[in-house]
């Protein structure tokens, strides 16, 4: 078969959640014929997910708005799998696939929660903290329900704070951080003004939620699903009856499309210069894969690159010291959230660490290294392609991943055997009208 | 540095490797093996693990038959995650040309003692439902298998361990000769012997041999139970074994005892990097989907590349090398192109055989280095 | 936003109504099943929620694979656990 659709822009943007939309908005608003693509229904990534069309004037709805009115070709239900030659994407949607041109490329792929195992960790009802929040989002009531919210980073404060909105009753949020750290996360936030106004709306939202900071889950339990929860508060064991674990230890950035692409990455996180770009020529990257550092600092950078990437350094300049306020913020996250040793300790013998081929951490304490690990055990060859166990591993062996090799993310063989043809199919996947 | 000394070492911890060391070790020889990545890293690591009898020359024949009647008699030893399944070969004939030849196939096999049925159509449909429809039909090799060769090479190396062989594994070799090897950390290993079973490198390490490096490319898919069961060649397989130069691509797929289904075949000669080659991958894709169409919507996981040691001949280097340095501490054990895995115990019997002096079960003049060596005096 | 209408799917033969614009995962969810079964034999259900994990993932109308956390459910859908 062949691609049957092909789309050329002369900036495409692979991902569509803050960073991605302010790229793409800001280009198009240079009068540059601009797509952005993502595998969500709607734009909005994972922080903004279903609220681009919010009635309200929030920062998702307003950038969803210049997205719409700048002119933004919006690609939705499509994953990007493979580079095929270069400067050629190959994209898979539900019911076919497309090739997508570009004369320069912003990769705002965004990041994903970091799962660490524990005893139980693998039980229905056990979830992402971003990851019950989003099912929420999507559909699931929570009213009433008992939900412990657990791991570390900022995020698990406004997921609390979402699910007590909600009518979520919150046992307690265990965060593994220790309280001086979080202190001094506290006291640097006063530097600056719009975090100050975040931390009173916190503050009132989460109203009466317990926090215990020096906290952390020690194992899941239940027969067929999520019964309660055991976590180590003040050094004690608790077991605390809930219907729903939201745990998540921070973020990991989604980087496998910059390294299949052959940008230079450097502990995890994407190398860009200051105008966002990569060491690939035409390629910029944006958002938490150049560093996780929050919204600000992604719709900073997605707006430099945008402005770069249509050609407009000096408009892109003119955002350099905003991007340098915002990256305290994202240098503050890192020293204060970074994770405990004990978190080491957490999985038993029998213990899943690789949750598609269920390998469990006996069997993968012997070898040295993830390849040797995934050649023997095939830890990581399930399809998360590591997404999951990878981040784990890193943690509990220090592992250093593999190379990555397509697809980026699992494709159906008809694509990947798809050749570039000369067909131009007239009609496109173009969901997410917000 | 203390000089540990040897009866053997055995360069390259893949199947062959491994195969070599469980057997030095079997018959009471000190060896110790050597890689310089993780135990089954190259070829053993790529390779389909597809043990199969194959006939492009007796010799062929020869040592995959004896090869696979190995692994039977192996088989109840081997852990669960070796994987080991007989599930047979169905060589796939798509027009009347293909079928004179598996007619061919099993007239030679039969004439050996290798069961074989000749398949119609509608034999062919009704095991492989998942064919397309108007092939010519296929010829059966029931005592064909596979296995998960990473994990085979790995309990070959245990059981050599267990009888006291050493490894040392992330460490490259320097040198060897004249019955040292050398390390690239200085330590040295004396040694009678040394045996090259490093693949498709091994003329970086005993310089003068004729092995090239022959690229394939595998797919691997998400899990499907059901949907092949045995593993699947086209004949135009063989014209793609065959071939000395170009790229070329044949059908090829594996049921694995997890439900996923391997995909190949690629076969290029000159291409160093391991990076997949994208046309070649749309090749290989399209050609399986010719044969069987309900692939097109599965999921694959995976895509990776693997480097075959090729010989001129076709076939493997078993026995002493012959050079104009007279070193005779120096034995081969490469150059298997895609019969590693099926050929690593024959390839370690003949190999030891050699070594100990004892009479070997086939005739081996064919796998001799020294045929290669014409120019050199036999010492 | 989910709006009040539901829209009835079948999960393992049995029926469940959830509001109109919820995914398959949610309905799943609701109505206490697991998603699949793993390798060795534990019951899964949606872990990430935005699509990476794979935990979520069920036979929908006859395919394989599907993460339900990205499926809107669809009237008459016909949803079951993957083994």
């Amino acid at each position: 078969m062949s691609r049957e659709a092909q789309h050329h822009f002369e900036v495409l943007v692979v991902g569509g959640g803050p960073a991605g939309m302010a790229a793409a908005a800001r280009a198009a608003e240079c009068g540059v014929r601009v797509g952005i693509v993502d595998d969500n229904l709607g734009l909005g990534g994972q922080i903004w997910r279903g609220e681009s069309g919010d009635r309200r004037k929030t920062e998702a709805s307003k950038w969803a708005e210049r997205v719409r009115t700048s002119g933004v070709n919006a690609l939705c239900g499509l994953r990007v799998v493979h580079q095929p030659e270069p400067g050629v994407l190959l994209a898979e949607g539900l019911n076919g696939c497309c090739e997508l041109t570009y004369e320069k490329l912003v990769l705002a792929t965004g990041a994903r929660e970091r799962f660490l195992p524990f005893p139980g960790w693998t039980l229905p009802n056990v979830m992402g903290a971003g990851g019950l929040q989003a099912m929420v989002k999507c559909g699931l009531p929570i009213k009433g329900k008992r939900v412990v919210v657990a791991g570390t980073g900022p995020l698990l404060l406004a997921v609390a704070a979402y699910l007590h909105k909600h009518g979520v009753q919150i046992p307690v949020i265990c965060e593994q951080a220790n309280w001086s750290d979080l202190a001094r996360f506290g006291l640097a936030l006063l530097a600056s003004p719009g975090k100050i106004v975040q931390g009173v709306v916190l503050k009132r939202d989460l109203a009466g939620v317990p926090f215990a900071a020096n906290s952390w889950p020690l194992a899941a339990h239940g027969h067929q699903n999520l019964q309660s929860v055991t976590i180590s508060r003040a050094g004690k064991s608790e077991n605390i009856p809930c219907d729903y674990l939201a745990c998540g230890f921070h973020l990991v950035s989604n980087i496998e499309l910059p390294l299949l692409l052959g940008c230079a990455v450097d502990d995890n996180c994407v190398q860009v210069d200051d105008l966002q770009m990569t060491t690939v020529s035409s390629v910029f990257c944006a958002g938490e894969p150049t560093s996780i550092g929050g919204v600000d600092l992604a719709l900073i950078e997605g707006q430099i690159a945008g402005l770069a990437a249509a050609g407009r350094t000096i408009e892109a300049e003119a955002w350099f010291v905003a991007r340098q306020r915002a990256r305290r913020f994202a240098r503050l996250l890192d020293r204060t959230f970074p994770l405990r040793s004990e978190l080491r300790s957490l999985p038993l013998s029998e213990t899943i660490v690789c949750r598609c081929e269920d390998v469990s951490y006996s069997r993968l304490r012997q070898y040295s290294s993830w390849r040797a690990a995934k050649l023997h055990t095939r830890c990581g060859m399930g399809p998360c392609q590591g997404r999951v166990c990878g981040p784990a591993t890193q943690f509990l062996f220090n592992w250093n991943p593999d190379s990555v090799r397509p697809p980026v993310f699992p494709a159906r063989v008809e694509t990947l055997a798809a050749i570039a043809g000369p067909v131009q199919l007239p009609h496109s996947e173009v969901i997410g009208g917000q | 540095m203390s000089n540990p000394t040897y009866d053997v070492v055995v360069v390259g911890a893949g199947i062959v490797g491994a195969a070599c060391a469980d057997e030095l070790s079997r018959r009471g020889l000190r060896v110790a093996v050597v890689d310089r990545d993780v135990i089954g890293s190259g070829a053993t690591a790529a390779g389909m693990g597809h043990i199969v009898v194959m006939d492009d020359s007796d010799a062929q024949f020869a040592l995959t038959r004896y090869s696979q009647q190995l692994w039977q008699e192996l088989r109840h030893e081997l852990p669960d995650d070796v994987e080991f399944e007989q599930c047979g070969t169905i060589w796939v004939a798509a027009d009347e040309e293909e079928m004179i030849e598996v007619r061919r196939k099993q007239d030679y096999y039969g004439k050996r003692g290798v069961p074989t049925e000749v398949l119609d159509p509608t034999a062919l449909q009704s095991l492989e439902p998942n064919l397309r429809s108007g092939l010519a039909g296929g010829l059966l090799v029931p005592e064909d298998g596979v296995l998960y060769p990473p994990c085979a090479a790995r309990f070959l190396i245990e059981r050599a361990q267990q009888r006291g062989a050493t490894l040392r594994l992330d460490i490259s070799v320097a040198q060897i000769g004249l019955g040292q090897v050398r390390l690239t950390d200085g330590t040295e290993i004396s040694a009678k012997i040394i045996v090259n079973a490093v693949g498709a490198w091994a003329a970086d390490l005993t310089p003068g041999i004729e092995i090239k490096k022959r690229k394939g490319h595998l797919v691997i898919t998400d899990r499907y139970p059901g949907f092949v069961r045995h593993q699947l060649v086209e004949l135009g397989y063989l014209k793609s074994a065959h071939s000395v130069s170009g790229d070329s691509v044949a059908f090829n797929v594996q049921p694995r005892r997890t439900g996923q289904i391997l995909i190949g075949s690629s076969r290029q000669y000159g291409a160093d990097h391991k990076e997949v080659d994208s046309s070649m991958l749309v090749r290989m894709l399209q050609r399986a989907q010719e044969y069987m169409p309900g692939l097109a919507h599965m999921s694959t996981v995976r895509t990776w590349t693997g480097f075959r040691a090729a010989t001129p001949d076709k076939l493997p280097l078993i026995g002493p090398w012959v050079n104009t340095t007279g070193d005779k501490s120096i034995f081969l054990a490469t150059g298997h192109e895609g019969l590693g895995i099926t050929t690593s115990l024959a390839t370690a019997r003949v190999l030891v055989d050699q070594i100990t002096g004892t009479k070997p079960e086939i005739p081996i003049e064919p796998y001799l280095p020294s045929r290669t060596a014409k120019e050199y005096a036999h010492a | 936003m989910l709006s009040q209408d539901t829209v009835t799917v079948t999960i393992n033969g049995a029926p469940v109504a959830v509001p109109s614009g919820a995914t398959v995962a949610v309905a799943i969810v609701l109505a206490g099943q697991a998603c699949r079964t793993s390798v060795s034999g534990e019951a899964r259900g949606p872990l990430c929620g935005m699509g990476i994990c794979f935990e979520c993932r069920v036979v929908v109308d006859g395919k394989l694979h599907c993460r339900s956390c990205q499926l809107l459910c669809e009237p008459g859908m016909q949803v079951s656990t993957e083994n």
